[in-house]
């Protein structure tokens, strides 16, 4: 059952990235471009769609304060913002404006097996390496 | 209605992240499962798999259905790809998290933390694409 769950919250992920065209880098690119007249809302509403559903979800959680597997729920305890989140977001954000491609998007491209998000894909999973070796 | 697809597209992505959150209490973004899923040596870890094999299939399905790709930007050359990769990768680790993690599964549990992340990454990726259409 655990393992059902997983693979169907991976395929609808996709479905929705697909969908949503999250998975089109000229899209997210169009999004980025805030001020310019090539400017693109669209993503605006993926976001917005996807966090209220995220939310109410996680607020019938609190309040039933039990998982559908019968474990109790403890909402994750407030972290300080710190220089790892800082550092870290505006390096990813940086990745992420340079080709409109996030890890989601670049791995449900990956059935496509477009040679750009294979080598994306590569050098993330390096990335992830260099990252670990550091904090080691 | 316009922008239907994207709000739909959302809403599947906001039930596709809720689902292991209801299931067993689990919050992860896409980031944490792609790290996760390199050593599934453990339940979580083998879980963080077959949420990426589930991934992948869900581009296969839409693909098969489609039939059209959506357009990619060739004018990119493949060494930018390879360094924008390696900026994700680097920097989602470090961060905590991605554009799911941080922006879906944050900001739909009030995090202020990653309020904070999404404000950066957005701000940082906005000035980024700036200065490339700059030159």
């Amino acid at each position: 059952m655990n393992k059902l769950i997983y693979l169907i919250s991976g395929i609808v992920f996709g479905l929705g990235l697909s969908l949503s065209g999250m998975i089109d880098p000229e899209k997210v690119i169009s999004f980025l471009s805030i001020g310019t007249p090539v400017w693109n809302p669209a993503l605006a509403f993926v976001l917005g769609s996807a966090v209220p559903v995220y939310f109410i979800f996680f607020m019938i959680l609190r309040k039933k304060k039990h998982t559908l597997n019968g474990t109790v729920f403890n909402s994750p305890p407030i972290r300080k913002i710190n220089k790892r989140l800082v550092v870290g977001s505006v390096i990813f954000g940086i990745g992420w404006g340079i080709s409109g491609i996030c890890p989601g998007p670049a791995l449900t491209h990956l059935a496509f097996i477009d040679i750009p998000f294979v080598v994306f894909i590569a050098t993330m999973i390096l990335g992830f390496e260099i990252e670990k070796r550091i904090q080691t | 209605m316009t922008y239907l697809n994207e709000i739909i597209g959302g809403g599947l992505i906001g039930l596709a992240s809720a689902l292991p959150l209801i299931w067993e209490g689990r919050i992860a973004g896409v980031s944490g499962y792609a790290a996760g899923a390199l050593r599934p040596n453990n339940a979580n870890n083998t879980h963080s798999l077959i949420f990426i094999i589930g991934l992948v299939l869900g581009g296969l399905i839409w693909k098969l259905n489609q039939g059209a790709l959506p357009p990619i930007s060739t004018q990119t050359s493949l060494w930018v790809w390879g360094l924008s990769g390696l900026l994700v990768g680097f920097g989602s680790r470090l961060g905590g998290g991605c554009t799911s993690g941080h922006g879906v599964c944050g900001l739909g549990r009030a995090s202020p933390r990653s309020l904070a992340s999404v404000i950066l990454f957005m701000g940082a990726a906005m000035i980024t694409v700036f200065v490339r259409r700059s030159f």
